[in-house]
């Protein structure tokens, strides 16, 4: 199952480090890693979806995370109310007949072109990861010469205060 | 007539806030945190530490080789039962102290390492001496940091020695670049650790403390399983008032030997691989396992789907991501185990009654005791463990290599006190034994310790004997000499079709000559009626000795529960 997770950290040198090695030690399946700044300049953002078979994977995932002493706070959002987006550039090969035809593929998406060169058009898009998946399958018939995802980075929705308000994780602790 | 510890020689302790060299600042941090002794190896670029070192009059023992500083330093921990240190310098005086690291962390002893680091402008060059040290060890410490401004040493460091030894301890090791050392810097050693990430969970839950006794007062069947992390948390007199008070019987993992006494009523043995039959078959029939301090080990559980299949499981734990890692657990306890324990032993609850289980463990007990041939004149490792037993009635420190003597010395010295056992579990670190002994007589100089060892894991770090020739240090150097990788052997024996493919030797230094060599007064024995004799003679002899006890050499560990299988599987349960 995808789960989407997010952590803060300290922004020291090497944490990113730590982390992708934790995760590349215990085996633990990560579709994406996004990382950036906050609020607080001493402090980083990590967004992961991982892929765990069951809840006990996914408690280690989260409790080795904890460990880390430059992991600050975990949590699981997948199963709260949650905005979640990755950007995508997206280079098709376009003749210049075509491109009408991608611009009007991608206005519902709001995807804007970001560069046209002779034989290609790059496009930006915003958005969960359903609608930047559909959008890349729409283009796909056209050839897609290069893609590049960001990742998923995620936030809760709106009233509380904190992502890490409650940072019960499982039923142990 | 132990080294001298309590007291630094000439320690001058340097006043708060005021200007210093890194170097100084790191060994007036150390005298602030009780540190008595180093254990290290001098190079380029830890020279100002050494400097320091030398002007200040800092403790330190010269190891011959800095893997047996490293685990000299884990036998300090293990006994002292606060954090051994080690100094090195960058490049291969770093990477030669990784095993030992790694050891540490997966055995959770509270270590901090100090490695000298080229200079912050030479780093990521290839400079000469340079390692990626924070690299190489991040997965094997518990923490680990690279100092890059002076200023930030004293709180590092007292970060470190903050990590290591509280919750789950565990290496913390600090890269102190060569120019770091060397700046000079305001030194103020008077704050307070702040350490938001980091926050060990050390009072357990209330409700799940009386859900774990009520379990008690249910069960028919239940044991307890005891784990190194007890020792870690120095309950072992919670954890009596516990067994003796509810009258659970007890077992116990190769690291939580000691913890409760070996000879008492209600211990059944260790269990594992290696263990007794009444401790496995107790885990096997239990309808209620607690666990306290230990996490299932794969020595420990032998095939998952086999392990305890009727229990209800309790995990005593103060790492929450050992509680269900490895094992099911309907009852998690997150804390200190001394903090549970007392916990438990104020709860008022209904005893159990476990009178029909007692009777069955007991005839398990019966008839199936740990048991061993005594044939001809042939000295028997597990006769030669029982000796050492006897003639040190239970109050030596024992410390051990890896390999068959370590099983035969855990299953045949009953440990009756904690803190007296020093071995390597969790990694099996051929070379362990011997320096770890070391630093075990620097954290307890006034008791007799001895170093059960291989022939073969003793010659991975035999040049410490320089260290016992030159402090006079009374370690006791016990070899089971069976001529071979005796463990190696058994199982090239058992699952190979005996095709011993390098694991016996075809030729072997001379022990004695080798100790001789070191000013060591060394023995060779062959045959059981010598042994308790020179035995005595050995213990009682001041200084250091060697005794070369040449013992059987087809000799196999029993009982053994093969790869693969369960705790009722057991093989070699009867002669
Ligand atoms: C050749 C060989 C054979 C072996 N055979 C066996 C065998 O037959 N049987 C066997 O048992 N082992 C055997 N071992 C050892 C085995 O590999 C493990 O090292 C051992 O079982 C671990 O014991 P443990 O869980 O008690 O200790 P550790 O691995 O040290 O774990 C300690 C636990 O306690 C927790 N803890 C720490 N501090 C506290 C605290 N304050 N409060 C509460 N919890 C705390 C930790 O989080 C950890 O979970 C063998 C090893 C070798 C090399
Ligand atoms: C550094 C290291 N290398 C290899 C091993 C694998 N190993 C485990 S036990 C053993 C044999 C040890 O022989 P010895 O020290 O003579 O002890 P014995 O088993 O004979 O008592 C070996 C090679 C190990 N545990 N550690
Ligand atoms: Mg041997």
């Amino acid at each position: 199952m995808k789960r989407t997770i997010i952590a803060t950290v300290n922004n020291n040198s090497g944490v990113m480090n730590r982390i992708t090695g934790l995760f590349a030690r215990r085996q633990f399946n990560i579709d994406s890693i996004t990382v950036g700044m906050t609020e607080n300049p001493s402090v980083s953002r990590m967004t992961f979806v991982v892929n765990v078979d069951n809840q006990r994977g996914l408690d280690q995932v989260i409790k080795q995370l904890n460990k880390q002493v430059d992991v600050l706070k975990v949590r699981d959002i997948t199963d709260d109310s949650i905005v979640a987006r990755e950007l995508a550039l997206i280079k098709v090969v376009a003749a210049p007949q075509h491109r009408g035809e991608i611009s009007a593929l991608a206005e519902p998406f709001r995807a804007s072109v970001v560069d046209v060169g002779r034989e290609s058009v790059t496009l930006q898009v915003t958005g969960d990861q359903q609608k930047v998946e559909a959008l890349i399958d729409l283009l796909k018939p056209y050839g897609i010469k290069e893609l590049a995802r960001t990742g998923i980075t995620a936030f809760k929705r709106g009233a509380t205060k904190s992502d890490f308000e409650t940072p019960k994780y499982s039923i142990i602790n | 007539m132990g080294p001298k510890t309590k007291e630094m020689q000439g320690r001058e302790l340097k006043d708060e806030n005021q200007e210093m060299t890194g170097a100084s600042m790191l060994i007036q941090a150390l005298a602030r945190e009780d540190v008595d002794v180093i254990f290290g190896y001098p190079g380029g670029a830890n020279l100002s530490t050494y400097d320091e070192i030398y002007r200040t009059g800092m403790h330190h023992v010269l190891a011959r080789h800095e893997q047996g500083a490293v685990h000299a330093a884990e036998g300090y921990a293990r006994v002292a039962g606060k954090p051994g240190v080690c100094i090195v310098t960058s490049g291969p005086g770093a990477t030669n102290v990784v095993t030992g690291i790694a050891d540490a962390m997966i055995d959770s002893l509270p270590l901090v390492v100090i490695t000298g680091q080229v200079a912050t402008n030479a780093i990521g060059t290839d400079a000469f001496q340079e390692a990626d040290v924070i690299g190489v060890t991040m997965p094997i410490t518990k923490h680990n940091f690279q100092a890059r401004e002076v200023e930030d040493l004293p709180r590092m460091i007292k970060e470190a020695f903050h990590i290591a030894a509280t919750g789950r301890p565990g290496p913390v090791l600090i890269d102190l670049p060569k120019d770091i050392a060397a700046a000079s810097g305001f030194f103020n050693y008077n704050q307070s650790v702040d350490l938001p990430g980091y926050q060990p969970t050390v009072i357990p839950n209330k409700l799940q403390i009386k859900k774990l006794a009520d379990a008690v007062t249910e069960a028919k069947k239940p044991v307890v399983l005891t784990g190194a992390g007890i020792l870690h948390a120095h309950a072992s007199e919670e954890l009596f008032e516990y067994i003796t008070k509810q009258q659970l019987p007890a077992a116990s993992t190769l690291l939580g030997l000691g913890a409760f006494p070996g000879n008492h009523e209600l211990f059944l043995g260790m269990v594992g691989m290696h263990g007794t039959y009444t401790g496995n078959m107790a885990l096997h029939e239990a309808d209620l396992l607690i666990s306290i301090g230990a996490r299932f080990d794969d020595r420990v559980t032998g095939a998952l789907k086999h392990f305890a299949p009727n229990a209800k499981v309790a995990h005593i734990d103060i790492d929450p991501a050992e509680i269900g890692k490895n094992v099911e657990t309907h009852i998690p306890v997150v804390g200190d185990a001394k903090e549970a324990l007392r916990m438990l032993n104020e709860y008022d609850g209904t005893p159990g009654d476990f009178t029909e289980w007692k009777k069955q463990l007991a005839e398990w007990q019966e008839e199936y005791p740990l048991w061993y041939r005594e044939e001809g004149d042939s000295l028997k490792p597990q006769r030669l463990m029982e000796m050492i037993y006897e003639e040190t009635k239970g109050e030596a420190v024992v410390t051990t290599d890896v390999g068959q003597h370590q099983m035969w010395a855990a299953q045949y010295y009953k440990f009756d006190n904690p803190d007296c056992w020093v071995t390597s579990g969790g990694l099996g670190t051929m070379g362990f034994g011997f320096p770890s002994a070391i630093g075990a007589q620097f954290a307890a100089p006034d008791r007799q310790v001895v170093a059960v060892l291989g022939d073969a894991g003793f010659q991975m770090t035999a040049q410490e004997m320089s260290i016992l020739q030159e402090l006079n240090l009374p370690v006791k150097i016990i070899l089971v000499n069976n001529a071979a990788l005796g463990m190696v052997r058994q199982w090239q024996e058992l699952f190979y079709d005996q095709r011993y493919s390098n694991s016996i030797f075809p030729i072997q230094p001379d022990f004695v000559k080798m100790a001789e060599a070191y000013n060591i007064k060394g023995w060779k024995i062959d045959n059981p009626e010598e042994m308790q004799a020179v035995l005595r003679e050995a213990l009682d002899y001041e200084g250091p000795v060697l005794l070369d006890c040449r013992v059987e050499k087809e000799e196999n560990v029993y009982p053994m529960i093969a790869p693969g299988k369960g705790h009722h599987e057991m093989e070699g349960i009867k002669p």
